[in-house]
């Protein structure tokens, strides 16, 4: 499982406050803790109280890289604030641009743009791409499917490797009410993906979105987890800090026989 | 739509391990032997990804080995008692990369010889060939815990490869090989997941995983191979996989264990002469284990070695 680490988010109390006091300190250390929990890349949102969050994107981007060289993960609805970010950034180590849906009503190339952006960033530029389309996100599985079908499409049309596509399928709350059907059927979704392509693209959730507004968040958050692997799901943007959620995956992973057992397979699971 | 590449791509990689310390690196040795290094499944055709070529380490008894049949002990008779002349004969005679020196003496039913004979028989073979050892014990825990420590720091220097540590047996010789500088050998008992656990375990001692070479235990053709062969091939694809606990180069014990099989050793006329089939069996079992992804093979006959080699240059 790619972890991507969520807690570098302007959503966050902590990480707010530290934006509006441009204190490195706390990104620094949200940084380097999440790397040690074995994050693959690092989430970095500006979240939404930031007056430029263009600068804001920029100062996070180079804030973390003075201390840390875990590969980034630019997180914004915005095109431009991404790409102030991969402006900034070192991408040496490989970049993830999070995320672009098919298109837009009024961006049809919105994916090209990403597909380009990522390239320009070497052979390790990476784009999450959302099962979503200009007429917005689509609550069955079918439409989840063809809009991923598309998206694999289109990348393989421009010479984009599948290693560096992450298709998202959504994760919506599920204590809204009607909710309870998504997460069945981004499970039955995820299942159609891995067979659009040979290699399949990577497929990533924002996990924690499914828990919002609930109470149990970490304990919906990883049974979710879990079951989503077993269908197909290799990459989620998720809480590290949380151990009981990385306990859970290492045991899904070594029960899926995706990592050998050990009698410290927990300890072997966090070291790798 | 172009049509998606479809070959396996693998993120790990067996890690290089180097054994022996020339003058220049503060040791005795005129050669050095680096193993491990393939980034590929078994002669996966891409002679980029192959790694390092396999090695051949010849076991040196310690002392004179009481259980060996006559048609291997022949090939030996003149250095029986000598195992500097007998390193001597099997790196010059023979070829060996490596020599392993192998210290059944020790053994409480083997003669329980002690440390002093051991630093003695080290010494003097570091002394009598050029090519970087390979340091083993003789399996009895509380014995190889007296002896190997101080076997460990007569050859400090030379960087061997020291072993064996076990689940239950790996913190003396660990740390020991951690403070002289040694590459070190994980054993398991034919037992992916305690191998997995033992590498774990040394390297949360502060050992890097690096130095690491794995032991699975050997079974001989007839006799379990299978068993090495399945266990060898999916510690390579977890290595693959990106598995940094099972990323280590692997050494087999082909020489004990192919003449431990009565088609080896047994007196037979009518299985053909055992001048012949001996090394026949030593070296077809080296020749299976070596296509499930094996780095050092451990042999004794001399014409096992030439078979063994000779393969390993055609294929490589």
């Amino acid at each position: 499982m790619i972890a991507i680490g969520e807690r570098i988010n302007g959503m966050f109390t902590d990480v707010k406050q530290a934006i509006a006091e441009k204190d490195k300190a706390v990104i620094q250390d949200l940084a380097k803790r999440q790397t040690e929990c074995g994050a693959s890349y690092l989430d970095v949102n500006v979240g939404t109280a930031a007056a430029d969050q263009e600068a804001t994107m920029a100062w996070l981007v180079e804030t973390i890289q003075e201390t840390c060289k875990t590969p980034l993960c630019l997180d914004s609805q915005k095109l431009n604030v991404i790409a102030t970010g991969l402006k900034v950034a070192d991408t040496s180590m490989g970049i993830l641009l999070n995320s672009t849906p098919l298109n837009k009503k009024n961006d049809e190339e919105i994916l090209d743009k990403f597909l380009e952006m990522a390239k320009s960033a070497g052979p390790e530029g990476k784009i999450i791409a959302l099962t979503m389309d200009k007429n917005g996100v689509p609550q069955d599985v079918d439409t989840r499917v063809a809009i991923a079908a598309e998206i694999v499409e289109k990348a393989m049309g421009a010479g984009f490797e599948m290693h560096r596509l992450f298709v998202d399928p959504i994760v919506l709350p599920v204590k809204v009410p009607d909710a309870q059907q998504q997460p069945n059927n981004i499970i039955a979704a995820i299942g159609q993906i891995v067979f659009l392509s040979d290699p399949p693209p990577h497929i990533v959730v924002g996990l924690s979105n499914l828990s919002q507004g609930a109470g149990e968040r970490s304990l919906i958050n990883r049974t979710f987890l879990v079951m989503a692997a077993s269908h197909g799901l290799d990459a989620a943007i998720v809480d590290v800090l949380d151990d009981a959620l990385v306990d859970t995956l290492a045991t899904g992973e070594m029960l899926l026989n995706k990592q050998l057992y050990s009698d410290s397979y927990l300890k072997a699971y966090r070291n790798a | 739509m172009p049509v998606p590449r479809v070959a396996d791509t693998f993120k790990g990689a067996v890690s290089r391990v180097t054994i022996g310390a020339t003058a220049e690196e503060g040791g005795t040795r005129t050669t050095t032997v680096t193993v491990g290094g393939a980034s590929n499944v078994v002669y996966g055709g891409e002679p980029g990804k192959l790694g390092e070529k396999p090695v051949i380490a010849i076991d040196v008894p310690d002392s004179a080995p009481q259980d060996w049949s006559d048609a291997l002990a022949a090939q030996y008779k003149d250095v029986f008692d000598d195992p500097a002349a007998w390193a001597k004969k099997a790196v010059d005679e023979y070829g060996a990369d490596l020599i392993c020196l192998k210290f059944d003496g020790i053994h409480p039913d083997k003669g329980d010889l002690g440390a002093d004979h051991a630093v003695k028989v080290t010494k003097d073979v570091l002394a009598a060939v050029g090519v970087p050892l390979i340091l083993w014990g003789s399996g009895n825990d509380a014995k190889d815990n007296q002896v190997m420590p101080k076997v460990s720091e007569a050859a400090k220097g030379e960087n061997c490869l020291i072993g064996t540590v076990t689940e239950d047996n790996y913190k003396s010789l660990t740390a020991i090989a951690l403070a002289d500088s040694h590459k070190i050998i994980t054993e398991a008992p034919l037992d992916i997941n305690i191998g997995k656990q033992v590498n774990i375990l040394v390297s949360d001692m502060g050992y890097p995983l690096e130095n690491i070479v794995t032991f699975q235990s050997t079974g001989a053709l007839g006799y379990g191979i299978e068993y090495t062969y399945s266990i060898q091939e999916r510690q390579r694809l977890a290595t693959l996989g990106g598995d940094k606990m099972m990323a280590m180069p692997s050494v087999v014990d082909v020489g004990s264990e192919a003449w431990r099989a009565k088609e080896a050793k047994s007196d037979a006329p009518e299985w053909g002469p055992a001048e012949a089939r001996g090394p026949m069996w030593e070296a077809a079992t080296a020749i299976v284990l070596l296509q499930s992804g094996t780095d050092i093979i451990r042999l004794r006959h001399p014409k096992a070695v030439a078979t063994v080699k000779n393969f390993i240059k055609e294929m490589w």
